[in-house]
């Protein structure tokens, strides 16, 4: 029985330690430690946010740098596309351009032989004309004896002239 | 034989301490006398009131020595006794009674004549005798006794060890900051995570914990120390503090003054008025929950008074079965079984402190638990 009998003096001592302790640890345990554990927590928090974040920001950078990459790639083709569309239409624009110069000048050629060639057969006509006179001269002058024939030759003679 | 001999009266000398029953001054001494000389020699050894003797508060600290004998032979520190009687305060230190505990040494304080029998102290009759009833107990006035007893004594100890551990834990983190914990918080900051972690948060909840965790730890490690040092069996431990009803009384008083004061409206509602339930049945709860009340400290203050001191009779009953198997060949046996019971009592003062904790916070978390 005296075992469960509680006795008031431990009861008394139990209270006021208890209390003390209580008021004392509160004030120089509890507190700076849950206090700094929290603040521990958070700044962990904090930290692996922070880190998240700048992993996503990375992971954006990378993104951009390849979207970047591709599009200069891109631009690079066209540019190159553009720059042998143009290579080729200048080269056949200066075929064409050649080619018409060359015409042209064929064609001033020929003109220019064609109007050689009838000033040549002007000459000619001239030539053969004096030397058809001469000619004639000559033959007049030996057969004037026969009118008839001379007149006949000499209409001959023209005939033949005038068609050449 | 010799080494046995010596062996059997060490631990004679650590576990035997005055196991008497006499009343009268005459019959004591020859009680006591014939009790010594049995014991000695292994007859008649009253194992229950050794143990009682061991469980219970004492007004002195015996270190070690058989009683009568004095220092370097035996070693007993007296404390202080506190006592309030009609005439006011009176105090002395317990040596005064000359390590007599049936009554039959005076010390007369103030025109008041104390003795101290079967460690309480009462105001004896005039001539200086105590008066007893058919049942040997005596029927003198008792004076309140507010003395530095054993268990008083290891309660202050412990307080100066837990205000001393964590005033440096604390300390540590104003030096270091909110880095990692060094020295000491390094040791007692994963306990005192734990606690507010798996006890107080899960129990009480995210809003309210902050309230109750100072209170909370400061139980755990306060039945923690206290049960730790009921273990440890030599001076200035020793004592049966956590063990003790008083203790443990005090305690459970002060979670249902806690859990009380936080009792919000729903948990009164709970408590007189049950919802959900039809008239009749609201009725006949309402005792129920009002005993209820009462019943959850009252659980507390046993369980932890019962654990405890079940663990110290085990372990003194191992070692008592030494004397009354009157064979020093027993010891090994008694030894081996007291180490493995002390190995499962440290598990055990770390389970009931937790237990404790544990419950205390679940009182308050249905206290304080908001209708849903």
């Amino acid at each position: 029985m005296e075992l469960i009998t509680p006795a008031i003096g431990l009861i008394f001592w139990t209270t006021v330690t208890f209390l003390i302790l209580l008021f004392l640890l509160k004030k120089m345990a509890w507190g700076p430690i849950l206090g700094a554990v929290s603040d521990r927590e958070e700044s962990i928090k904090s930290a692996l946010a922070s880190a998240e974040e700048a992993r996503k920001e990375m992971q954006n950078l990378t993104a951009d740098n390849e979207r970047i990459l591709k599009e200069a790639r891109t631009q690079r083709d066209e540019m190159m596309k553009e720059a042998r569309a143009i290579k080729e239409s200048m080269i056949a624009e200066a075929k064409e351009e050649a080619k018409e110069e060359a015409n042209k000048m064929i064609a001033q050629a020929q003109s220019t032989i064609r109007l050689e060639k009838q000033s040549a057969i002007a000459e000619i006509k001239t030539q053969v004309a004096e030397l058809s006179v001469g000619i004639a001269e000559k033959v007049v002058k030996k057969e004037l004896a026969n009118d008839k024939e001379q007149s006949d030759l000499i209409a001959q003679l023209l005939k033949e002239v005038t068609i050449n | 034989m010799k080494l046995s001999s010596f062996i059997k009266s060490l631990v004679l000398s650590l576990v035997f301490f005055i196991p008497f029953n006499g009343v009268q001054a005459q019959e004591h001494e020859t009680t006591h006398k014939t009790e010594k000389s049995q014991a000695t020699e292994g007859e008649g050894f009253d194992i229950t009131s050794m143990i009682m003797h061991h469980i219970s508060d004492a007004h002195e600290f015996h270190v070690y020595g058989k009683n009568e004998d004095h220092f370097p032979k035996a070693l007993t520190v007296s404390l202080p006794i506190i006592l309030w009687t009609d005439n006011g305060l009176v105090s002395f230190m317990s040596s005064e009674f000359h390590h007599n505990d049936n009554g039959t040494h005076v010390v007369e304080k103030k025109g008041m004549k104390f003795v101290k029998f079967h460690d309480k102290i009462y105001q004896a009759n005039t001539d200086g005798t105590l008066s007893l009833d058919d049942e040997h107990h005596p029927i003198n006035t008792k004076p309140l006794d507010f003395s530095i007893t054993k268990n008083v004594f290891v309660l202050l100890l412990s307080v100066i060890i837990l205000l001393l551990l964590f005033s440096a834990a604390g300390r540590s983190y104003k030096k270091h900051g909110n880095g990692e914990p060094k020295g000491v918080a390094k040791f007692l900051e994963p306990l005192v995570i734990f606690i507010r972690d798996e006890i107080a948060i899960p129990n009480i909840g995210e809003k309210h914990y902050r309230k109750y965790i100072p209170l909370l730890l400061t139980i755990f490690f306060f039945v923690w120390l206290n049960n730790i040092f009921g273990l440890i069996p030599f001076f200035p431990f020793a004592a049966n503090v956590s063990g003790n009803i008083a203790f443990t009384f005090t305690l459970a008083v002060i979670v249902f003054i806690v859990v009380t004061l936080s009792g919000n409206k729903n948990y009164w509602k709970h408590i007189f008025w049950m919802p959900d339930v039809p008239v009749g049945m609201k009725l006949f709860l309402a005792p129920i929950e009002v005993i209820g009340m009462f019943v959850k400290p009252i659980s507390l203050m046993i369980r932890l008074f019962a654990n405890i001191t079940a663990g110290h009779i085990i372990v003194l009953s191992l070692i008592g079965l030494i004397f009354v198997l009157k064979s020093v060949w027993v010891a090994p046996v008694s030894v081996a079984f007291t180490l493995f019971i002390s190995v499962i009592e440290i598990l055990v003062t770390a389970i009931q402190a937790y237990i404790f904790t544990m419950l205390t916070s679940l009182y308050i978390g249905a206290a304080i638990e908001e209708e849903h």
